[in-house]
């Protein structure tokens, strides 16, 4: 499906964020390159995220994927793999409260998205913003195991 | 009476050719357009609606693929029955029905909310809908009717043009039922769930389909200057008067079996008495116009033997045939669902009346730009390769040329 | 699903943690018709349960539409045009033509055991739940609309215009066709689907949810006492949505 060309832009994307890693940022003509937005938690204490920062930055469609496919059908609603909890973590409001949506590259997944110039079609349906103000949430954080280490 | 048939593609330079491709062209430009305005903005630019799902492209298309395999038919005639007059015509037949289903298909898929997603169409199966069957049926039938074709066109093939004539008939009896049973399989609706849907379709694709073969044909050689026998065209219409008096029964059948059961009557009501434009539709389109009006023109004397009636009866038979698709696709959603029998139901969700539809002019430019896409397939098919004989006159097509026209009619009688 | 050591660790803080979801689940004004404990997050469903709801048209009230509202708050329905607006769940008015007797009832989702709307699905996007929810995955979803054609119910809606702000825990787009899920996302959590809680906020109390698997359960108990029907109940789709007093 469309699973090559995403590869080959996460391989595209990657290459992009060790360059500006790697790379003194004097010497980058800073623009150019994608400014990812910092997560507002820890995985653990030994993990960033959720997974191995190389791997989940390279297979994150597969995780998705996989955990979409477990949730639509068989209703595991496991937080680590979870779009929702992506977006929860990834998303936060910028200087004026505002949250960034899909179509501004300073939104987490468009940042690196339009850099690589891999299209998504997931925020067409999924919200492209965090459940931190709805209601339930309270709730549903303290029925949900998987991430109530990391989100604290 | 064994006479060399000789093929040859059509000239295409003269003036009247590329006006025609361009013509075409624009409608196929006209028709991506607007399905890509459908698909931009969404489907409530259209007259579809949550009570109407189905509409005016649905209506283009079922009324193509059922007319493809239609199409078919005269080729199966000379190969699978063996009538030797229809052999000259019968590359044309396989043609056609590939161009008509093309044509169809693309309509289906362009009208569909997420077209982009053809690919999930293409690996993902629920084996019990007959969708999916139907996916299948479609792309058999392609592959079926090409390799047929070939096996017609190629001189070495020839001999495997029976096996491959059968094969093509029994599959697209099976495409037929498939798109009847489409509806047939419906058990909600008042106006479906019924086992003579696949039988009907069956039949209406007989009509419409030589229908649009003989208009075609007698375009082609209208056009090209090639000499055209009374011979043929008699035969055909005299076929196409049998289909229409056919599909004509099915229907009678049909909505007798429905006035029968107290159960249907209130739909009965609706197709024939106050349904407003499908009650319209269904007595003066595809009744009045599309079937009484030219059977009369086809059997009268004074206008059986003129070709202009008989290219007028054929295009009748079009238009009563999109009538008939319009009322069975839309006049059976049109018609509230019977949730509660016997009572009055009333709701916020249109539950309890009849549903308005109107088709809206981007529907009808998609569905005319999937009819302009079968069409380029055959004037570019006919264009590059040798699918109309040089010459259809009567000592070609009439196996009892040297004797009289009496026997030709006998042996009609049993084609 | 990697590490075992984390999946008991969360087990462990599940527990912990359960005791104070449920206080906090009552607080609210949150009825909780089950008292069994919600599944594990990583545990998948099963046909053990099988969720339906049963509507009692004497206590559904004339005039209230708190289900509906409820529905579209819940799922943000609604948009303004009236014909192509998703309706997931809507008040039916009934009227004997004979008798003149009438009644008012919601109307959403069956979810019947054998859908009509699965049998047509060409790619297998219309689907039944192990615990009998009928769902659109919406991911392989094509928007062909065989399914609304198929539904005796009309329970299905198309979406025909792009969505902004949809809630996260309930993705919705152009170009598919969704219906009422009977709130999974809540079930998934042992919660009443919005309707539900919406019905018992105004006092009517017209709608049970539960497990018509478990024979203990309220919904089980009232349908084992007294005598209900299925809409359509001669097409023999065995539907997880059951009527008093039609």
């Amino acid at each position: 499906m469309i699973f090559p060309t995403l590869r080959r832009g996460m391989l595209a994307c990657i290459a992009g964020i060790l360059a500006f890693l790697c790379l003194s940022p004097a010497l980058l003509a800073g623009e150019l390159l994608p400014v990812v937005p910092p997560a507002k938690a820890r995985f653990s204490e030994e993990q960033a995220c959720v997974e191995p920062l190389d791997d989940i930055r390279k297979n994150h469609m597969e995780y998705l994927l996989h955990q979409r496919d477990d949730t639509v059908h068989d209703g595991i609603r496991t937080k680590q793999h979870s779009l929702t909890e992506c977006i929860d973590c990834h998303v936060g409001p910028d200087q004026n409260n505002e949250y960034p949506r899909i179509s501004s590259n300073d939104h987490f997944c468009s940042s690196c998205h339009t850099y690589a110039a891999v299209s998504i079609d997931c925020f067409q349906c999924h919200s492209d913003r965090p459940a931190e103000n709805l209601q339930f949430e309270t709730l549903s954080r303290g029925m949900m195991p998987d991430l109530n280490n990391a989100t604290k | 009476m064994k006479q060399q048939i000789h093929y040859r593609e059509i000239d295409g330079r003269s003036p009247g050719f590329f006006a025609l491709l361009g013509l075409i062209g624009a409608l196929i430009l006209v028709g991506l357009g607007a399905a890509y305005y459908m698909e931009h903005n969404g489907h409530y630019v259209t007259g579809m609606t949550n009570q109407i799902v189905w509409g005016t492209p649905h209506v283009f298309a079922v009324f193509l693929i059922v007319a493809a395999s239609g199409a078919l038919n005269v080729a199966s005639i000379s190969s699978v029955f063996g009538k030797t007059a229809y052999k000259p015509l019968a590359r044309l037949s396989g043609l056609l029905a590939i161009a008509l289903l093309v044509g169809g298909l693309a309509v289906l898929v362009l009208d569909l909310g997420r077209p982009d997603r053809l690919i999930v169409a293409m690996t993902k199966y629920n084996f019990k809908s007959i969708f999916a069957w139907n996916i299948f049926l479609y792309t058999g039938f392609m592959v079926i009717v090409a390799v047929y074709m070939w096996f017609l066109m190629e001189r070495k093939m020839n001999r495997f043009s029976k096996v491959g004539g059968l094969t093509a008939f029994i599959w697209r009896i099976m495409l037929t039922t498939g798109t009847g049973s489409i509806f047939g399989f419906l058990v909600a609706r008042q106006a479906y769930d019924a086992a003579l849907m696949a039988p009907m379709f069956v039949i209406m694709s007989f009509s419409y389909g030589l229908a649009i073969y003989l208009l075609v044909l007698m375009a082609a050689y209208k056009w090209t200057n090639r000499p055209l026998g009374d011979a043929i065209i008699f035969r055909l219409k005299n076929l196409l008067g049998v289909f229409i008096a056919s599909v004509l029964y099915f229907v009678v059948v049909y909505h007798l079996t429905n006035l029968y059961m107290t159960e249907h009557h209130s739909y009965e009501r609706f197709v024939l008495m106050d349904g407003g434009v499908y009650t319209q539709l269904f007595w003066v389109v595809q009744i009045l116009l599309g079937s009484l009006l030219p059977l009369l023109l086809l059997y009268l004397p004074a206008t059986g033997k003129s070709r202009t009636w008989i290219g007028i009866s054929a295009a009748l038979v079009i238009i009563g045939g999109m009538a008939q698709i319009y009322i069975i696709i839309i006049g059976g959603q049109a018609f509230p669902l019977v949730l509660f029998p016997g009572m009055e139901v009333s709701s916020s969700f249109y539950d309890g009346v009849v549903s308005h539809y109107a088709p809206s002019l981007p529907e009808i430019l998609l569905g005319i730009g999937g009819t302009a896409i079968a069409a380029i397939i055959v004037l570019l098919g006919v264009r590059v390769l040798r699918f109309l004989p040089v010459s259809l006159e009567d000592k070609y097509t009439d196996p009892h040329h040297e004797t009289t026209g009496t026997a030709a009619q006998a042996s009609e009688a049993t084609a | 699903m990697t590490e075992n050591s984390n999946t008991d660790k969360s087990r462990r803080q599940f527990l912990g943690s359960a005791a104070v979801a449920a206080g906090m689940a009552v607080a609210p004004g949150v009825i909780l018709h089950q008292t069994a404990s919600a599944k594990p997050a990583d545990e998948a469903i099963s046909s053990k349960v099988r969720w339906g709801m049963l509507i009692d048209t004497a206590k559904c009230a004339n005039g209230c539409d708190a289900c509906v509202s409820a529905c579209d708050e819940e799922h943000n329905l609604g948009g303004g045009r009236s014909e192509t607006d998703a309706q997931w769940i809507r008040k039916v008015e009934l009227r004997d033509k004979q008798t003149g007797h009438s009644l008012t009832m919601p109307l959403l989702c069956q979810h019947c055991e054998f859908p009509p709307c699965v049998d047509v699905c060409p790619t297998g996007a219309s689907f039944r739940r192990e615990d009998g929810i009928v769902l659109v995955d919406k991911h392989i979803c094509i928007g062909c609309r065989y399914c609304m054609m198929a539904c005796p119910y009309k329970a299905r809606s198309f979406i025909h215009e792009d969505l902004h702000d949809q809630k996260p825990y309930s993705p919705r787009g152009k170009g598919t066709v969704e219906s009422c899920t009977f709130c999974v996302h809540r079930v998934d959590r042992d919660e009443t689907p919005a309707c539900v809680e919406a019905c018992d906020a105004e006092g009517h109390n017209a709608m049970i949810f539960g497990d018509m698997n478990n024979p203990d359960s309220e919904i089980s108990r009232q349908l084992a006492s007294y005598s209900s029907s299925q809409i359509r109940g001669d097409l023999g789709l065995n539907t997880g949505v059951r009527y008093r007093g039609i």
